[in-house]
């Protein structure tokens, strides 16, 4: 990162050494410019410095404190330097079971995920080619009710059922944070895609049905990717419906780190290496998907 | 609409045959029927695990129902929200912190993230870099964050004091004292949630044309004048985008509310918003009347809140 900021400084004090040569030999009023593109240039590095250590720097000190001991992390002296140890991950991941959390997460948003695309998608298509506005706002309302609303409802239904604790309760409350995320990401996407490619294959015989699954779902695997990876997301790092829904065994990550502070006194260093171990998957995926994870949070933004 | 057109003309030599087959029927069928057919399974979730939810809500609400989710009820009319709209203790309490939350963080988050946009705007070198990193508070997953900001704002420990501390200044509470604890989580809150109105802000200016920017530089506006006049202006949909979905968002914290304080939003209810509140009836004190009473007037302050924000729109065109 420092390397960065310096090849940053550098270009800037180059282009601005340059523009201020040529400018010293120019009239008074030519020369006004560049001292003022040069302050900006300078306010600007600065400021994107200041933005990347913000941001970053919380995060970067949460894996430091999990590579530490408890006694480091009291010691105010071994802020950065320090001797880094497993430990706190040999305890998370070894004595408290979180392999089966980090299944649980993964299975879940998985399941969630793959069952919202595959309900999602095709009304999102109907929706965007039918223009059935009024539907649509129906599957978007899910977007602004309270969860906690649907939860005791649910929570009564699904503990008569004695359902309350197993994966599929845990799977349908997600999908209800997924579906109208795909559904709200995919319509956007139809609605940017032309009509004549999905006109020319039913005038060479293809069904209209035929049409959407041979001709738009091919086309459409860009779209459909955006709305898989965020709805991944947001059902990896739900909190609230796994806090009511989930049982001993099917608790997922988030509850799982909620759970680590509840008993005693805190131990830091662990529950930074467990709340780590949640972070550090889903940072990996954003890395490589980024592009597509921009797209879906700003499906729709700019049409105002 | 033009699909529809379409469809009839592909239909005429399938449906017309007289070998008419029963897979042939059967397709032709549901093409005839796909807008119904294709929304239906997405329809039918909805309405079961949502409109029937939010119905049912609506009718616990009116119930005496508490303790156990088997034990009987009764109709007992409008004493719920009779009971809440007078507890001073609690519930308006909870109105005004979740006000206070809502409208503190938006407000800072779409100046600091207009701010941050147009820094970004301009292509530079890092970009990229700058890009993921404001890319990775926005996808963390809240609970882990709440757990990071209570060990760095930690009054004895945590890093935050220690910076303090390294300029002279006197180190603060922040989340263990009632006073400072919900404004600590306001700022929690911009830190993780800004990016995703610089992202919506930077599209919105992508896809702004460079036109009339140029217009106004040529006929001498400074810079302030240009964003006021020009960008912002053009940037108003956009932003009332922002403003909505994460307005939203936040009158519906809970995450980071719940993981950092706990049950009730601390000893002293210092955080408690309208859903930790609700969310605590129901299921730390198992009041499912009043619980659902509170949820209703939530919805219909978030559904006034969005008619709001979309009604001054409209009024704006």
């Amino acid at each position: 990162m420092n390397a960065l900021t310096d090849t940053q400084r550098n270009a800037t004090t180059a282009a601005d050494g340059s523009g201020n040569g040529t400018g010293a030999a120019k009239p008074a009023a030519r020369r006004r410019k560049p001292i003022r593109t040069r302050a900006y240039k300078w306010f600007r590095v600065v400021a994107l410095v200041a933005i990347v250590l913000t941001f970053l720097a919380p995060l970067v000190w949460m894996l430091l404190a999990s590579l530490k001991t408890n006694v480091d992390i009291y010691d105010a002296s071994k802020a950065v330097i320090f001797s880094p140890t497993w430990e706190n991950y040999d305890n998370v991941l070894g004595r408290n079971n979180y392999f089966t959390f980090i299944f649980n997460s993964f299975w879940v948003a998985f399941v969630s995920t793959g069952l919202s695309l595959i309900i999602g998608i095709p009304a999102a298509y109907s929706m965007s080619r039918f223009a059935m506005r009024r539907s649509a706002l129906v599957v978007l309302m899910a977007r602004i009710i309270p969860g906690v609303s649907l939860l005791v409802p649910w929570y009564y239904v699904f503990s008569n059922l004695r359902m309350v604790g197993g994966y599929e309760v845990l799977i349908l409350s997600h999908m209800f944070v997924a579906l109208p995320l795909i559904v709200y990401i995919m319509m956007s996407y139809f609605d940017s895609m032309p009509l004549e490619l999905e006109e020319a294959a039913q005038v060479d015989g293809l069904t209209p049905i035929g049409a959407f699954t041979r001709i738009t779902l091919p086309l459409s695997v860009a779209g459909i990717a955006t709305a898989g990876i965020l709805s991944f997301i947001f059902s990896w790092n739900n909190f609230m419906f796994a806090l009511v829904l989930s049982g001993a065994n099917t608790k997922t990550l988030p509850v799982a780190i909620f759970n680590f502070v509840s008993y005693a006194s805190i131990d830091w260093g662990g529950l930074m290496a467990a709340a780590t171990v949640v972070t550090i998957p889903i940072m990996i995926i954003a890395l490589f998907t980024q592009k597509y994870i921009v797209s879906g949070l700003t499906a729709g933004a700019t049409k105002g | 609409m033009t699909a529809l057109s379409t469809d009839t003309t592909q239909r005429g030599p399938a449906g017309k045959g007289p070998k008419k087959t029963g897979w042939q029927a059967y397709s032709d069928w549901a093409n005839d029927h796909r807008k119904w057919l294709f929304a239906a399974p997405a329809m039918a979730f909805v309405g079961i695990l949502i409109v029937f939810p939010l119905a049912w809500t609506l009718y616990l609400s009116l119930t005496d129902a508490s303790g156990s989710v088997r034990a009987e009820s009764d109709f007992i009319g409008l004493e719920n929200y009779a009971e809440v709209l007078t507890d001073t203790q609690r519930f308006w309490p909870a109105v005004g912190r979740t006000f206070y939350f809502t409208i503190g963080a938006l407000a800072i988050q779409m100046v600091l993230g207009m701010c941050i946009a147009l820094l970004l705007w301009r292509p530079f070198k890092g970009e990229k870099f700058v890009r993921v990193v404001i890319l990775l508070p926005l996808v963390a997953t809240p609970v882990a964050v709440g757990m990071m900001w209570r060990l760095i704002l930690d009054p004895n420990i945590g890093f935050a004091n220690q910076l303090l501390g390294f300029f002279g200044l006197p180190g603060q509470p922040w989340l263990s004292s009632p006073e400072t604890a919900l404004t600590t989580l306001l700022f929690v809150d911009v830190w993780q949630w800004t990016p995703m109105v610089v992202l919506i802000l930077l599209a919105g200016l992508t896809s702004l044309s460079d036109e009339p920017d140029e217009a106004a530089r040529i006929d001498g506006a400074t810079a302030w004048q240009r964003f006021w006049y020009v960008t912002l202006p053009l940037m108003m949909p956009t932003v009332i985008v922002a403003v909505l979905l994460r307005g939203i968002d936040a009158l519906k914290t809970f995450d980071i509310l719940y993981a950092t304080k706990g049950k009730g939003g601390g000893s002293f209810n210092e955080v408690e918003t309208l859903n930790i509140y609700a969310y605590g009836l129901s299921f730390d004190y198992m009041d499912y009347g009043v619980a659902s009473a509170v949820l209703i007037l939530f919805f219909m302050i978030i559904v006034a809140c969005m008619w709001l924000v979309t009604f001054r729109r409209k009024g704006n065109k």
